[in-house]
């Protein structure tokens, strides 16, 4: 299944994933996760679909550990987010909740190119440009959590945190 | 055998090996983990997914500690649904309740818990400032904390550490805050990520612990997973007046550490720093940004607001008032603050200057409550962030600086030395 990309700047922050001045929704995640990324670019809530993917600069997810943030993104339908490189709990809250964080060469997606990811062979596929962009693998503990659908799913299958 | 640094040697005494280096990823024990009323709900509803009482076994209830800090008292209906979800867990746990009013977690975890040597985690980015404490303390999303109050452990790759060297005298006018933002403008947003910042250099020795929490507090703009200094006699000095001298130990890196770089400067140069709107790593010194208009000046936060920087700003504002028109701020970061603002008789000053004095809290750093800005506003603050939105409203733009900068910018209605007031 293929999506369309949406291209972010470097540096975006988790006040403008999921802004504070909605902190009373948090408690309504569907309600939240239709003002996803609007200081950012505000049709991406609008006009996002199922499968996209969210296409990032470097140091995405910056700022803020609310993990709202990544929780709305991946309610949006969102695919996975690709990015340069992450802000660290950023990147660790998407592994967490399940929702892929890839780390590849972003420069090779424009704006609204159809792109494909295939996570056990790590690479996207650029529908759009006919190429492929290979990623490095994850680190093993990640990959193993991300496996079982997020932290608190691996930690009620094995009992524990376990090295990878 | 290469030495260690501060994070090597803290993470070492809390994983199973014992010794550990950086690059490894290791299962560590953690000593506090604590939450608030910001990330707390998602938290609860993590935990809820677990089979069986989440706090069964001998986990240590009394070092898992719930916060209501960030939207107090509560402005909706909503926030204060989700207040009384977090107070009754805790409370229904048996677990520490910290309620509206007590403070900012980080002062707070630095005033009654943070201790040299430990390892801290919380929901929070600026769960670092306990590194002023000589803690290894790192902020983390709900659901990693929730495993971690269950599991009573956590899993972490050991940093790399960059030395941050800061040397000289602080010139008058010049602190803490001043450094932290030079510091920022080298290293850049994502120029610490992943890394430990470890701050040398004579002006840390001559530092006393509340600046030290401000230089770590802002290690997470540079990306860093934690910021650490040294605990010395003037850590002792600290936890003494905090009625906990007990819990003090001497920690140091190796003189032969390894660090993967270096930063430098003099402070005895440095003259007061601004962070221009958009990003903290936007840095000017004062000369450069003097007499731009600002509308609303805050001051709060857990970067500072300590009572050591509520007496700069009273010093300040003596015999001076607001500039007519412009909305001043101040929220303490902790009841303590507070309280000794009231007996030091620094509210007086304040008020006196035109200050609306909230209760302690994050207040308008989080942009939830506590003087949004109108639609074009420009807000001088003494907080941490200035990224797009995060005041609350996405017209309006944000500058940061001391809590000196911010009394002598309220005083005038525009970016001002606080030398000259001092």
């Amino acid at each position: 299944m293929s999506g369309r990309a949406w291209k972010f700047k470097d540096n975006i922050s988790t006040d403008e994933i999921c802004p504070g001045r909605y902190m009373s929704l948090r408690s309504n995640l569907p309600e939240l996760a239709k003002h996803t990324l609007e200081d950012a670019r505000k049709e991406f809530p609008l006009e996002v679909r199922k499968g996209d993917f969210v296409v990032g600069g470097k140091n995405f997810g910056m700022g803020s550990s609310r993990e709202h943030a990544p929780i709305i993104i991946k309610m949006c339908g969102v695919r996975a987010v690709l990015a340069q490189s992450f802000a660290r709990i950023f990147y660790r809250n998407s592994i967490n909740i399940g929702l892929p964080a890839i780390i590849c060469d972003t420069s090779l997606i424009s704006e609204g190119d159809e792109l494909e990811l295939d996570l056990g062979k790590s690479y996207v596929t650029n529908l759009t440009k006919g190429t492929e962009i290979l990623f490095p693998k994850m680190s093993k503990t990640m990959e193993a959590i991300l496996q079982e659908g997020g932290l608190i799913p691996y930690v009620e299958k094995y009992g524990d945190l376990l090295l990878a | 055998m290469a030495g260690k640094t501060l994070a090597e040697k803290i993470i070492g005494e809390h994983a199973a090996n014992g010794s550990v280096s950086s690059g490894e990823v290791v299962i560590v024990k953690v000593d506090y983990a604590f939450s608030h009323d910001a990330s707390g709900p998602l938290l609860i509803n993590q935990l809820s997914r677990f089979k069986g009482d989440a706090f069964s076994g001998s986990l240590n209830k009394e070092r898992t500690i719930f916060f209501i800090d960030h939207a107090v008292p509560p402005p909706t209906k909503e926030l204060s649904n989700d207040q009384e979800i977090v107070r009754q867990f805790a409370m229904g746990n048996g677990l520490v309740l910290s309620d509206a009013g007590n403070g900012i977690c980080h002062q707070v975890m630095a005033e009654d818990y943070a201790a040299p040597g430990n390892l801290i985690v919380g929901t929070d980015s600026h769960t670092c400032t306990s590194g002023g404490l000589c803690a290894f303390s790192t902020g983390m999303g709900a659901t990693d904390i929730a495993v971690a109050m269950r599991l009573r452990k956590t899993w972490l790759r050991v940093p790399e550490t960059i030395k941050v060297n800061l040397e000289g005298n602080a010139p008058r006018g010049v602190y803490a805050k001043d450094m932290i933002l030079k510091a920022l403008s080298i290293l850049g947003t994502d120029g610490a990520t992943y890394k430990s910042l470890e701050f040398h250099g004579s002006a840390i020795d001559e530092m006393d612990v509340y600046g030290r929490l401000t230089l770590a507090n802002m290690a997470v703009e540079a990306g860093a997973k934690t910021g650490l200094i040294k605990s010395d006699e003037r850590t002792r000095n600290y936890l003494e007046e905090f009625h906990r001298v007990e819990q003090w130990r001497e920690m140091a890196s190796d003189e032969n550490a390894v660090y993967e770089s270096e930063i430098s400067f003099d402070v005895s140069e440095l003259e007061p720093q601004v962070a221009l709107p958009g990003s903290p790593d936007n840095v000017k010194p004062v000369s450069q940004a003097r007499g731009a208009k600002v509308n609303e000046v805050f001051i709060g936060s857990c970067t500072n607001t300590r009572i050591e920087d509520m007496r700069i700003v009273a010093q300040i504002f003596k015999n001076h008032k607001k500039a007519k028109g412009l909305k001043l701020i101040v929220t303490p970061s902790s009841q303590k603050v507070y309280l000794g603002c009231m007996r030091e008789g620094i509210l007086d000053t304040i008020i006196e200057a035109g200050a609306l004095v909230t209760p302690a809290g994050c207040g308008v750093c989080f942009g939830a409550l506590g003087g949004i800005p109108a639609d074009n506003d420009v807000i001088f603050s003494s907080s941490n962030r200035n990224f797009p939105g995060r005041t609350g409203n996405p017209k309006a733009q944000t500058y940061l600086g001391s809590p000196a900068t911010a009394a002598a910018t309220a005083i005038n209605g525009c970016i001002s030395d606080p030398r000259e007031f001092l």
